[in-house]
């Protein structure tokens, strides 16, 4: 990974002002993303990792919005640019894509039309047949079958996943570097989340397209993710390679999200390992480690909330914020049960 | 064991007209096309099928929420195919229903106490400080507090939304408890707490569930027993293990191939795998 970072982003705050106070919604999130990556954001409804998402896009720019840190995408501070400069930006150089297919376009329109439309509010010179043609590629590009005759559907003649690929088709409209997906399979059936995921990581290696994954499944994340980033409260609470999330995660929450899956592959057991308690609201959060009211293995230290460190000397970049020394996780995690599954390799 | 519901050969066509003042029935859609299953006291029948398949469709027509086309619905040996309202009302206190999306099945504008306490009041089983004494006993069951009784359901999230669902079907003790993808909207880290709930519930009550779902490796975790639905049919039918070990039909086994194996290792093999075929 010796690539210079297209996307980089430091100490990222989001906050929005409240009657009841301030939500910090985002609360020092750092990263980089390079070409050909596919970063995952994990974490639970509330952790903040839609709003970061949003935020590098500038969707949360609200009058009771304030957003501090830094966003560079090639150097370019986004966090500062213009509405103007940022609505050139989005789908030239970064798309989204949303959760919900449904609604997601406008009902009353074309489908085809509609992201002609796109196409043409950033390169007017693009004629209707052209931009259509453009189109007609796309879907064939995204799996959409007839693609020539589904353009001109509505959204309601096209099921969910046919959506999703258009949204997915939409967002590759003008060739952008980075592809956010937010819970792009959340509300799709299982079969057909598996296409999307084996259609994102195509789209991934043939563009070198950067991407960020949003979801709250660790699942999905271990189909497609190089690297991870878990987000509790706002805060990153561990971040590593796939590989290191997955065969030797550091902190408790993450083996809580790694334990409640359900596998297939394995024998059932009598009782699905859950994190007991509710996240936390943002407005009220406790002292020192927001995990700690949910966290089995809470001690004194846990009144200060630790930094986001290294503690592996063998794994730099593999950062926690947990007072546990590794040696004391290790044994814990065996205890839980096989969380942490195996070493890796 | 004995049998709670047994269903046989249900169908449900939905009719497909034409033509603006005399009505021409052109197709139908077979939403439901033959159906039968059982469900024992105190198990848990698993359906799973992609959207589409018919599964919600046959948990109406059970419930007779919407008229069965043709077959039959037997509840503890009665003929419930074809009953009007008034005659199911009944009934009702013997099956309930969770819903899909939490956010939808509750009324905004009233209070969680009148949510819960609306089927005992309905059923005129209590009122007053009774009704009240068996809502906060329901609400502290399901792991809500007795606290919450005159709070909206705005001020909860998705996971304790689907508990106030489930403390609703459980006013009226129902023996047969129907769940219409019950976690398929919370979070993973939810879905865990909402599933285990589910199985002490069951535990303590006696309970029986028809639990549908479009994700096979939650229902395996639930599920006694599993029937597989495509395109209006049951097309698989057995022990969960005997389903998810060595299933026998090409769809069972496309359901089964599209869940995600939470470990990077093993899935990067699948990948291969299905990349060399």
């Amino acid at each position: 990974m010796s690539q210079a970072p297209l996307l980089s982003v430091r100490d990222l705050r989001v906050g929005f002002a409240t009657e009841e106070g301030v939500v910090q919604a985002v609360d020092g999130v750092s990263f980089d993303l390079r070409p050909g990556e596919v970063l995952a954001i994990v974490g639970e409804s509330g952790s903040g990792k839609s709003v970061t998402a949003q935020t590098l896009i500038g969707l949360t720019r609200a009058n009771n919005a304030r957003i501090e840190g830094s966003v560079q995408l090639d150097g370019a501070e986004l966090t500062e640019a213009s509405d103007a400069e940022m609505r050139r930006l989005r789908g030239e150089r970064i798309a989204m894509v949303f959760q919900d297919p449904m609604t997601s376009f406008n009902p009353v329109y074309r489908i085809g039309a509609q992201i002609v439309e796109a196409i043409r509010a950033h390169r007017p010179d693009t004629s209707k047949q052209q931009g259509k043609a453009r189109v007609v590629e796309l879907f064939e590009a995204v799996g959409i079958p007839k693609a020539a005759q589904r353009v001109d559907d509505y959204p309601h003649e096209f099921s969910g996943g046919m959506r999703q690929r258009a949204m997915i088709a939409m967002a590759l409209a003008l060739e952008p570097e980075v592809l956010i997906a937010d819970e792009p399979t959340t509300a799709l059936d299982v079969t057909i989340q598996a296409q999307i995921l084996d259609l994102l990581e195509q789209l991934n290696r043939e563009h070198n397209l950067a991407t960020i994954l949003i979801t709250h499944d660790l699942g999905v994340v271990a189909e497609v993710a190089d690297r991870v980033l878990v987000m509790y409260a706002g805060k990153v609470v561990e971040q590593g390679t796939l590989d290191e999330i997955f065969y030797d995660p550091q902190h408790p929450y993450t083996w809580g999200l790694l334990g409640s899956l359900t596998r297939i592959d394995r024998p059932r057991p009598h009782r699905l390992p859950q994190i007991a308690g509710q996240p936390p609201s943002l407005l009220d959060l406790p002292d020192g480690c927001p995990f700690r009211p949910r966290c089995p293995h809470e001690f004194g230290k846990c009144s200060e909330y630790p930094g986001l460190d290294a503690r592996l000397a063998e794994a730099p970049e593999h950062r926690d914020r947990c007072w546990l020394t590794p040696e004391e996780k290790r044994e814990k995690r065996m205890v839980e049960g096989q969380i942490g599954l195996e070493a890796p390799r | 064991m004995t049998l709670l519901l047994e269903v046989t050969d249900l169908v449900k066509h939905f009719p497909i007209k034409r033509g603006i003042l005399i009505d021409r029935e052109v197709d139908q859609v077979r939403a439901v096309d033959g159906v039968g299953f059982q469900v024992e006291r105190g198990e848990t029948l698993g359906l799973v099928g992609e959207s589409g398949s018919g599964k919600s469709t046959a948990c109406r027509a059970v419930l007779q929420l919407i008229k069965p086309t043709s077959g039959s619905v037997k509840f503890e040996g009665q003929e419930i195919a074809g009953l009007g309202r008034r005659q199911m009302t009944p009934l009702r206190r013997e099956m309930q229903m969770i819903f899909q999306d939490p956010y939808a099945s509750l009324n905004p504008r009233k209070r969680i106490g009148q949510i819960v306490g609306d089927p005992l009041k309905r059923q005129g089983v209590a009122s007053g400080s009774e009704l009240r004494r068996q809502v906060q006993e329901l609400l502290e069951r399901v792991g809500l507090s007795s606290e919450h009784f005159s709070r909206y359901p705005h001020e909860f999230s998705g996971g304790q939304r689907q508990r106030i669902g489930i403390a609703r079907a459980l006013a009226l003790k129902p023996k047969l408890v129907i769940c219409d993808e019950p976690v398929s909207a919370l979070d993973v880290s939810i879905q865990a707490q909402i599933v285990n709930l589910l199985d002490d519930l069951q535990d303590e009550l006696g309970l029986a569930y028809l639990f549908v779902a479009h994700d096979i490796g939650v229902v395996r975790h639930i599920a006694d027993r599993i029937a597989v639905m495509n395109e209006g049919k049951i097309v698989e039918q057995g022990s969960a293990d005997q389903v998810c070990e060595q299933p026998k039909d090409e769809y069972t086994k496309k359901l089964l191939a599209a869940v995600p194996i939470p470990d990077p290792k093993e899935s990067r093999e699948r990948h291969q795998r299905s990349s060399v075929q």
